[in-house]
């Protein structure tokens, strides 16, 4: 693969829990320093994809192939390995936080790096300590997650993967959890990292937040990509019924 | 009231507490944990063998009395040429029988961590393994402090039924003093007091450690 290749592509991801069928075939490319939004009425797969991509769920059949590796087809003889692997390029920063409650803040950053990654505990805990400086939350490095608002959670959450030094960071409904008073905290720190160029894959509802911040905008509904592009085009003035319905009942819902 | 035989007779039964009684449950008590999260890991782990192997144990020993199980390692078992010495036999029947209860406390303490704390295992790059050792089980374990506390609280007063295996602990130096005082009274009740101490002493530890681990559970 040349540089010039897109970070991520993933090819035909099928995926079916019993008879639900909830990926048909998705296909879908990421490049590198790009901010995808995934958007879609809920049960549209859209999660599900994000999940594919960080190993969580095992697709039952398509490929997964990061620039440099690895590259996993699924379907067939895929073992649950193959499908962990994926996750030595990705982190996923999750709806409802999943911070380690029996731990400190500190201690849940740096458990991935010194216990996955085997770095020393003295970088790691630097490391940590200034990426929870970025978000504002330095003083907070010894607390338990049970003290600390859903804002705060997620931004833990969020420098958690970061201090991974993942090559994609994905976030499955980041907001969806929050209070409305909260949701702007943590937009306002991945529009940051968006602005250093991280590559993001956002499974969000917050369509506002999506025109701003990415450079991509895909819509799914019913297991399919509707239509995909520039998210003033998708979001704007959509070429697909469906699509123009799901934004029209978003933006009105009364 | 005898004072002179309450008195006489109390330092042999704190002595049998405090070289049979005690050390019996706390060595049965650690061997039947580890037992325990083994067969609990059997039986979650999917596996049909494994888990069927583990169902079938749990049901044997929550299925039979304690004293049979005791009975047939120590009675039973020479007769196919397995001699074993009161003590050991002692120590394997509880811990068995631990084990037994203590897989489904373990089990279900265990599902009861959410599946999301698994993933988020996952996403930062742990093995399955890595993940429970250091995200799962921590968590498993303030679930099941109090059952399991109840479950060593049972063993401890169980721990009586070793003195028919002739284990020497707290109530067969009671029956040793009983029959020769011909005091049945006395004794048995006197016996009976120390065990209570033992449990209440073992109570407050329990809500002093739930306490203390309070702090950090899940909302």
């Amino acid at each position: 693969m040349s540089p010039t290749d897109p970070l991520l592509t993933a090819t035909s991801l099928r995926k079916s829990f019993g008879d639900n069928e909830v990926l048909k075939s998705i296909d879908l490319r990421i490049d590198a320093g790009q901010v995808v939004a995934l958007v879609g009425p809920s049960g549209s797969g859209k999660t599900t994809v994000l999940r594919c991509l960080n190993g969580l769920e095992t697709p039952d059949g398509g490929t997964v192939a990061f620039r440099g590796g690895p590259s996993v087809e699924f379907g067939g003889k895929v073992g649950k390995k193959e499908a962990l692997s994926l996750r030595d390029r990705s982190a996923m920063v999750f709806q409802n936080y999943n911070l380690f409650p029996h731990m400190t803040v500190l201690e849940n950053i740096i458990e991935g790096p010194v216990r996955v990654q085997r770095k020393s505990r003295k970088d790691a805990v630097e490391n940590a300590e200034r990426l929870l400086a970025r978000v504002g939350l330095a003083a907070k490095r010894d607390d338990h997650p049970f003290n600390l608002s859903g804002g705060q959670q997620q931004r833990v959450g969020i420098v958690r993967a970061l201090a991974l030094q993942p090559d994609l960071l994905l976030f499955d409904e980041p907001t969806s959890a929050l209070d409305p008073e909260l949701v702007g905290e943590v937009l306002t720190v991945i529009k940051e990292l968006a602005e250093e160029k991280w590559t993001m894959a956002i499974v969000t509802h917050e369509l506002a937040f999506a025109r701003e911040v990415a450079d991509e905008v895909v819509f799914m509904d019913g297991g399919v990509v509707v239509e995909h592009g520039h998210p003033d085009q998708v979001l704007r003035d959509p070429r697909e019924e469906r699509t123009r319905r799901f934004v029209q009942r978003l933006l009105n819902p009364f | 009231m005898d004072w002179e035989l309450l008195r006489t007779s109390f330092w042999p039964m704190v002595s049998g507490a405090v070289t049979g009684t005690i050390p019996l449950s706390i060595v049965s008590f650690l061997f039947g944990l580890a037992l325990a999260l083994v067969v609990a890991l059997m039986r979650i782990s999917g596996q049909p063998v494994l888990s069927g192997i583990a169902r079938f144990y749990v049901s044997v020993i929550r299925g039979t009395p304690l004293l049979v199980q005791l009975f047939v390692i120590f009675y039973g078992l020479p007769s196919i040429g397995l001699t074993i010495d009161p003590w050991p036999s002692a120590i394997i029947a509880f811990s068995l029988n631990v084990a037994g209860y203590a897989a489904e406390i373990l089990r279900s303490a265990i599902l009861s961590v959410p599946k999301g704390q698994w993933e988020a295992g996952h996403t930062i790059g742990m093995s399955r393994t890595v993940t429970l050792r250091r995200v799962i089980l921590p968590q498993a374990a303030r679930v099941s402090v109090p059952p399991l506390s109840n479950t060593f609280i049972s063993l401890v007063k169980d721990t009586s039924l070793a003195s028919v295996i002739l284990v020497t602990e707290l109530f067969r130096e009671a029956q040793q003093i009983a029959a020769f005082s011909q005091q049945f009274m006395l004794v048995y009740l006197e016996a009976a007091a120390i065990y209570w101490v033992i449990c209440l002493v073992l109570s407050s530890g329990q809500s002093a450690l739930e306490k203390r681990l309070d702090r950090y559970v899940a909302h």
